[in-house]
């Protein structure tokens, strides 16, 4: 029997003063993980975009449990979205989307 | 709660502006003490100044200088004339000569080496062997890691991971600093974490590199710098009233 993989929901704030589409923090993200960790590293983040707020410029991303200092240390080396400056922060990591939105609402709200 | 450190926030001391977008993007990424370079004949205003605008930003302010000596002579010269004046002193060592009188030499606080320049890093096992007899610490600035792209990165992930082993076997203490010089550069703790694995620093050796390293090299240097020290093991504790 197949074990069930274990996720990291990770709470993102975009930090730019431009406004960025989903597609481009998705591009952003995978390309910063494919430069770091190469294609083979990427394919072991299980990497999932679950939600963006363009407004608040937050995002949701799920990765692999066994990734997360992969996926964490590749978000952190984007500094350039579309050729323009931006950074990308970890405001909360979570072991669940429910508990994750909790944590972040605590923090923020 | 653990109190994180940034020992080299390369704010632009010309724009307050940008310092003070910079000091307070570092209160809300979770430091609580921040180390601004400053030129070596910065005003005692100037100074003051800084710490004004740390301080209402909710941070402890520390000031630093960074020597870039020509010399040997020159690095002496400099330590003399500077040392009382701030509290860290980091020296980029820019020759093998100057490295290894700047990691034998009590009055350095940091050791750091130019990116630019693999070459140039001389942080090899005799250094590391000065260093630790000394107390001087191994400062990495992670803005670099994050700036360059390609065959620049790979080299300097190279360079960092042996440097990295290297103080881990003459137990040299590590600094990680952003170096920083734009709010774009600042990451947060646990991201400066994640990205020292890059160079397999584990999680706990990245923390104390961020937190209890550069707080033990400032509390160090204000007993030291404070009127009360005497001698290391010796300061005056009360005063008779004149």
């Amino acid at each position: 029997m197949t074990r069930r993989v274990k996720q990291r929901y990770l709470a993102l704030k975009i930090e730019s003063a431009e406004s960025f589409e989903e597609e481009d923090i998705k591009d952003a993200v995978w390309s910063a993980v494919i430069q770091l960790f190469g294609e083979y590293g990427a394919s072991q983040a299980g990497l999932f975009f679950v939600q963006y707020d363009k407004q608040r410029k937050e995002a949701v991303l799920r990765c692999s449990h066994k990734a997360l200092p992969m996926v964490q240390a590749s978000i952190a080396s984007v500094t350039k979205m579309k050729d323009k400056p931006a950074a990308i922060h970890v405001l909360r990591v979570s072991g669940s989307l429910r508990a994750l939105r909790k944590k972040v609402s605590k923090q923020f709200l | 709660m653990t109190k994180f450190v940034d020992l080299h926030l390369c704010a632009p001391l010309r724009d307050i502006e940008q310092i003070k977008k910079m000091v307070t993007k570092s209160f809300e990424l979770g430091y609580r003490l921040v180390g601004i370079p400053l030129p070596s004949n910065v005003e005692l205003d100037e100074i003051e100044r800084l710490r004004k605008i740390c301080s209402e930003a909710g941070l402890d302010f520390v000031s630093r200088v960074d020597i870039t000596p020509k010399n040997t002579q020159e690095l002496l010269a400099n330590l003399r004339r500077l040392r009382r004046k701030f509290e860290v002193v980091s020296v980029l060592c820019m020759s093998k000569p100057i490295a290894r009188q700047a990691a034998k030499d009590r009055r350095v606080d940091v050791l750091s080496f130019p990116v630019a320049k693999p070459r140039n890093r001389f942080f090899d096992s005799a250094e590391a062997e000065l260093a630790s007899e000394s107390s001087a610490s191994l400062e990495i600035d992670m803005a670099p890691l994050l700036s360059l792209e390609g065959f620049l990165r790979i080299r300097l992930i190279s360079s960092l991971r042996r440097e990295v082993a290297i103080a881990k076997s003459f137990h040299v203490p590590v600094v990680i600093s952003s170096g920083a010089a734009n709010d774009y550069l600042l990451r947060g703790p646990h991201d400066y974490s994640a990205l020292a694995m890059l160079f397999d620093m584990d999680s706990s050796l990245a923390f104390n590199a961020l937190s209890e390293v550069p707080l033990c090299i400032v509390e160090r240097n204000r007993l030291k710098l404070s009127s009360d020290f005497v001698a290391p093991g010796l300061r005056v504790v009360r005063r008779r009233d004149p």
